[in-house]
């Protein structure tokens, strides 16, 4: 009954409280990925459309999928979307395309002052934010307190590269199936370089300096490899090329894993004894840091974004208002559990005391998340934005190829150094048919 | 042990282990769709566990299958059947009155299928963005019947060659016009062949993924793009993605195994005289 109360008071609540004007019955086609959050979205999306008169269409894609798929519409002004998923990289590069509509015009009841401010600045170009947030993760690191106790060893309060390293030698037992140090090793830029990336930061590398000049051979970054090679090699699964976030979080969740640098967004999954086996034997620690900690935990939003091709763009905005608004927060907390919260968005999730009692690593993911600074993601200054990724449409392609670049070099096809030679290669290749510096 | 009787129990073993390996994903996939999503990745992996139907629930709640199955039918059908339009006469034309240059003209048509189909993503999009045709069923079963030609007029005009020119001179004889030699001569002799190149031409529309996921959005989405939907880069999919690609198949599954005896006349057809 008090769920059936909830909803109904955020139904009504909604109504009342939405500024933006949108026609009755139409049918808007959004495009989003596969993963609990959305879903979530999806099963609760009749109490709108109830609200509204308005229906939707989903289309439901894998995270590389869609980002092809709504490229080639929007690029071409398709139409086919009125609303899409996208992620932190793309907002501000389509921001400046002018292929999606401002969204900070969505009311005063909106309270855009709640939005954590590094995820609004992500999501923004030239001060306009293009796109909402709604769910947004940095990564830290999730190590095993019970194998931590039994080695008679205390995880630093903000870990260094180094510790870690002496971590993983002593929970490391191969004959058990015990890693110390599993990390993504499958090559991609959201696969592999989202841990490279931060980890280079943290070892004071830069993808370019200030002229656009790629800086893959220098000191810090052939520290950071030659650092990820040895561990992952010494204390790593068998194997590692094959992992990404998944494979990890499987070996994780199976206690094959002492320590696991990875996304904020996996510790709901890990807490839930459904899906883990160590989910009371599990603590969190910050993302490591070595010579800085600036862009050390990387950051990432999966945000709403509505293509400047829709031609229902009032009954867009009504929408991912909604999706984005604090009442949808709560709507999902009472109805699917304050665990299942959408995170990382708003301060308001994180001075909830029922999320806090959910969600005990609610702290350190807003911490990681707050401090995320996207503008000033590394030691030395940079002419980008963005840690884990450089945001300028020829990252893709870039990331890519040095992914596979480095997973070559942790297969031991090719020395660190001849991986780092070859990546600089290819990157200045591309920058420079791009015309940069530009 | 005879000899004789010796080799043929070696060979039956060989052709058990080859249908053996080219089904094992199958039915792995089958076996995967009634597991929890935990067991699902559990390593070593499980092959006794406490069956459940969950996946197939959350896979019936969550996308209307029936919609994409249907899209499905009826785009392969309709493709297929506007293809072996076109590549009747085509093939008929080539088998029966070839030039100098129809082999050449052959091999130029198959070469179309060697480049990867991205390279013109973009050309189709705008045609079909400016024709209407994104997310229409009609759209893409110009899209198949195009992709899908080269292989059925190849396909044809072997099957073809095999008829007796003779007998179509003989009917031509009594008096025949090429509509009916074609319709009353050639099409009964090589109904087998023809058979087997339709079903060869359903069961590649309906598995192909590339221009479905590219030119559909809900209307006319195929049961390609409902699996797709149940991948995921974050988080655990196998079991659901199992049940939806179990029940993405079995209507063509069902299908093949019943025109198996088709399928294989038709392929042997004419390989012994």
């Amino acid at each position: 009954m008090r769920f059936r109360k909830v909803s109904l008071l955020s139904a009504v609540a909604f109504v009342v409280s939405t500024g933006v004007a949108f026609a009755q019955g139409q049918t808007l086609t959004i495009a989003t990925v596969n993963n609990a959050d959305m879903i979530i979205m999806q099963r609760l999306s009749p109490k709108w459309e109830q609200a509204t008169g308005n229906k939707l269409n989903w289309v439901v894609l894998e995270e590389n999928v869609l980002r092809q798929r709504a490229t080639t519409d929007i690029a071409t002004k398709g139409g086919q979307f009125d609303i899409i998923t996208i992620g932190s990289y793309e907002a501000p590069i389509w921001g400046k395309q002018s292929w999606l509509l401002p969204v900070d015009d969505l009311g005063a009841d909106y309270d855009y002052a709640d939005i954590i401010p590094s995820v609004k600045s992500g999501l923004s170009y030239n001060g306009k934010l293009y796109a909402v947030p709604f769910y947004a993760e940095s990564s830290f690191t999730f190590y095993r307190k019970d194998l931590f106790d039994q080695a008679g060893i205390k995880m630093a309060d903000k870990p260094t590269y180094d510790q870690i390293a002496e971590y993983a030698a002593k929970l490391t037992d191969k004959s058990k199936e015990q890693y110390g140090f599993c990390q993504r090793g499958k090559p991609g830029w959201g696969e592999n370089m989202a841990f490279v990336g931060p980890m280079v930061n943290a070892f004071g590398g830069r993808w370019f300096n200030e002229k656009w000049e790629p800086q893959l051979t220098t000191e810090p970054w052939k520290n950071a490899i030659n650092y990820y090679v040895k561990n992952m090699r010494e204390y790593g699964p068998p194997g590692a090329t094959a992992n990404g976030h998944n494979e990890n979080r499987a070996l994780f969740a199976t206690g094959h894993c002492a320590m696991w640098v990875d996304a904020t967004s996996a510790a709901g999954y890990i807490y839930n004894p459904k899906e883990s086996q160590v989910a009371d034997k599990t603590a969190f620690a910050p993302a490591p840091v070595e010579v800085t900690s600036n862009g050390s935990g990387w950051f990432w939003a999966w945000s709403l974004g509505i293509p400047a091709s829709t031609k229902k763009a009032d009954a867009a905005k009504s929408f991912v208002k909604w999706a984005t608004s604090k009442d949808y927060i709560t709507l999902v907390g009472t109805e699917a559990g304050w665990v299942s919260a959408p995170p990382g968005t708003r301060k308001s999730t994180y001075d909830n005391p029922e999320y806090q009692k959910a969600a005990p690593f609610a702290k350190v993911v807003y911490e990681s998340i707050a401090n995320a600074d996207l503008t000033k993601p590394t030691k030395d200054p940079v002419p980008y934005i963005g840690i884990q990724y450089v945001a300028i449409p020829e990252f893709q392609g870039i990331g890519t190829v040095v992914g596979q670049q480095i997973a070559a070099a942790l297969a031991g096809q090719s020395t660190v150094d001849q991986a780092l030679d070859s990546a600089q290669r290819s990157t200045e290749r591309t920058m420079k048919q791009a015309g940069y510096p530009k | 042990m005879h000899p004789k009787t010796r080799d043929k129990l070696i060979y039956t073993l060989v052709g058990w282990l080859a249908a053996g390996v080219i089904f094992f994903p199958i039915f792995w996939m089958v076996l995967t769709s009634f597991k929890t999503e935990v067991e699902a990745i559990a390593t070593p992996p499980k092959l006794f566990f406490t069956p459940t139907l969950e996946n197939y629930v959350t896979v019936r709640e969550r996308a209307d299958y029936v919609h994409f199955a249907l899209n499905s039918i009826i785009i392969s059908v309709g493709a297929t059947f506007l293809a072996t339009l076109i590549a009747v006469p085509a093939a008929y034309a080539m088998a029966f009155f070839p030039g100098k240059r129809t082999k050449d003209l052959l091999l130029w048509m198959l070469s179309t299928k060697m480049m990867p189909a991205v390279g013109v993503l973009i050309p189709i999009y705008l045609l079909f963005r400016d024709t209407g045709a994104i997310d229409t069923r009609w759209g893409l079963i110009v899209v198949y019947t195009l992709m899908n030609l080269p292989i059925v007029v190849w396909m044809l005009y072997t099957f073809f060659k095999e008829v007796p020119k003779d007998i179509l001179e003989a009917g031509r004889m009594d008096g025949a016009k090429p509509k009916q030699e074609v319709w009353m001569l050639l099409m009964p002799l090589s109904l087998p062949g023809i058979a087997s190149t339709a079903l060869l031409s359903i069961i590649l529309c309906w598995n192909e993924a590339f221009w479905s996921l590219n030119l559909t959005t809900s209307q006319a989405a195929p049961l390609t793009t409902f699996i797709a939907s149940f991948s995921a880069p974050e988080g655990l999919f196998w079991a659901k993605l199992s049940a939806a690609s179990t029940i993405a198949i079995a209507p063509i599954l069902v299908f093949g195994w019943m025109s198996q005896r088709q399928l294989v006349r038709g392929l042997t057809f004419g390989a012994v005289k």
